[in-house]
């Protein structure tokens, strides 16, 4: 198939050694009428520096409030072919894990329904499938659910969780993220599916500080793999370590974000009722250290990226849970976080936004969680010692 | 209270709201609850049955909320 549009502005970004998005539009549209247009209504937004797309609306599948974000062009006869131009989300499994059947399953799907592109995957964690017609999304669904795929969150609902590749390829898990974040996702169908909250709710299952899945920065729920107990040290290995190079007191002992640990060339010492967990020395030294033996996590709430106020980071609200199926202990939690939120919230307010507005002390009365150290988020800001006018004696 | 007698409930709630306030699943689950005397979850599972129907919807504009869908 020609190009059925002119892009000279597209055309510059195909330049470099970077894979280039108009390389893959234009492969696309070599079949796609949804492709050839996409590209024509993208160099006019590039040449007038406006976008031409118009988001949300009355688009889904029946039964579902969630997993598809209605979009369409405001200028629809120049570009017929993206008049309407929906996206998809899908669930992804956990840890991104798939067989080379399943991803041609959903290529097959999107080929003959859709424009060709997609997203791996959103920043959510879904599989994007960029460009389709409102008439396709019923067929879509059906097929998609025949072969055991099912959408992801939208809207104000749980967002799919994700979750780092956890024990499945990695040593220092210290809980099974992969199989909480399977269980949140079981547990939470309604609530992922029919939009109930004030704003969306997102959760993100790290299996350790390291936190590879970002879910301090882009989680309401952040969900990071801990212990308890002294990390483990087998001084033989700091010593290969040594020897091999590694200058200890430069790359761990320095870099130790609370200062806890010391190395006089033969010993190396760890204050562990200093240690924050951060991961650090572990990650650097994976011979020689290793984390304590009692496992769980800790529960950080509040972060989410600029998009109606500014950006937050999770705030601890459990320094340890133990992390078992059925999970119970976390579901009452989240279930008592939503009540709250869901009471106080305003249309578009994040849970950090709300516990901002309310204040954390506000927030950890109705919550009925105890004030803990761990808590205090930065200097200064430590408002968990607080007394109600019954505590003072007149 | 009967399930049908409550999906009407629910459903005239939002088609009087139609064109003046956008509600929120929570708003139609709190309203109905308290003044039924119901729980929430009895509210919520008519309210299934009327997006399982296709006589309520969900819309997108800058938050979801429970609609009418729009006549053909």
């Amino acid at each position: 198939m020609s190009m059925k549009h002119q892009t000279p502005l597209l055309d510059e970004l195909e330049k470099g050694t970077f894979p280039s998005f108009v390389k893959e539009i234009k492969r696309a549209a070599e079949h796609s009428d949804y492709a050839q247009d996409l590209l024509g209504l993208l160099e006019l937004s590039y040449k007038e520096k406006v976008t031409h797309w118009k988001h949300g609306g009355i688009v889904g599948v029946r039964g579902y409030g969630a997993g598809v974000i209605g979009r369409y062009s405001d200028i629809p006869d120049q570009f017929p072919g993206v008049a309407h131009f929906h996206t998809v989300r899908v669930n992804q499994p956990s840890g991104f894990f798939y067989t080379t059947k399943a991803l041609r399953e959903i290529c097959e799907v999107w080929d003959k329904y859709g424009s060709g592109l997609t997203n791996m995957h959103g920043s959510t964690g879904d599989i994007i499938l960029l460009g389709t017609k409102t008439e396709n999304l019923e067929p879509i669904f059906a097929e998609l659910s025949s072969k055991g795929w099912d959408l992801g969150g939208s809207g104000s609902a749980v967002r799919t969780p994700s979750c780092c590749l956890g024990a499945a390829r990695c040593e220092w898990a210290n809980i099974d993220s992969m199989s909480i974040t399977n269980e949140i996702t079981q547990h939470y169908q309604d609530e992922m599916h029919r939009p109930a909250f004030p704003y969306k709710f997102k959760f993100k299952v790290a299996g350790c500080a390291v936190d590879c899945i970002a879910s301090i920065a882009r989680a309401d729920m952040s969900i990071i793999g801990t212990w308890k107990g002294d990390i483990r040290i087998d001084q033989g290995e700091v010593k290969n370590y040594a020897q091999n190079g590694m200058d200890i007191q430069k790359e761990i002992v320095d870099m130790c974000p609370t200062e806890c640990i010391s190395w006089d060339g033969s010993e190396f010492k760890i204050d562990n009722d200093d240690c924050n967990r951060c991961m650090h020395c572990i990650a650097k030294m994976t011979k020689a250290l290793r984390p304590g033996t009692e496992k769980g996590a800790t529960i950080l709430l509040g972060s989410k990226a600029p998009i109606v106020t500014g950006a937050l980071m999770s705030w601890v609200i459990v320094p340890f849970m133990k992390m078992e199926p059925p999970y119970t202990e976390l579901f009452e939690l989240v279930d008592k976080i939503w009540e709250w939120w869901d009471e106080y919230g305003k249309n578009r307010e994040r849970i950090g936004e709300l516990i901002e507005r309310l204040s954390f002390t506000t927030f950890l009365k109705e919550v009925g969680l105890e004030p803990q150290p761990a808590m205090v988020k930065e200097p200064r800001r430590d408002p968990f010692f607080f007394w109600s006018e019954e505590d003072i004696e007149k | 209270m009967e399930k049908e007698e409550l999906k009407k409930i629910i459903y005239q709630l939002v088609e009087k709201s139609t064109g003046k306030k956008k509600l929120k699943q929570s708003d139609i689950l709190k309203k109905v609850a308290a003044d039924q005397g119901l729980e929430k979850s009895e509210v919520k599972a008519a309210l299934r049955e009327l997006m399982d129907a296709g006589e309520l919807i969900f819309t997108y504009f800058g938050g979801s909320f429970v609609e009418i869908p729009p006549k053909e």
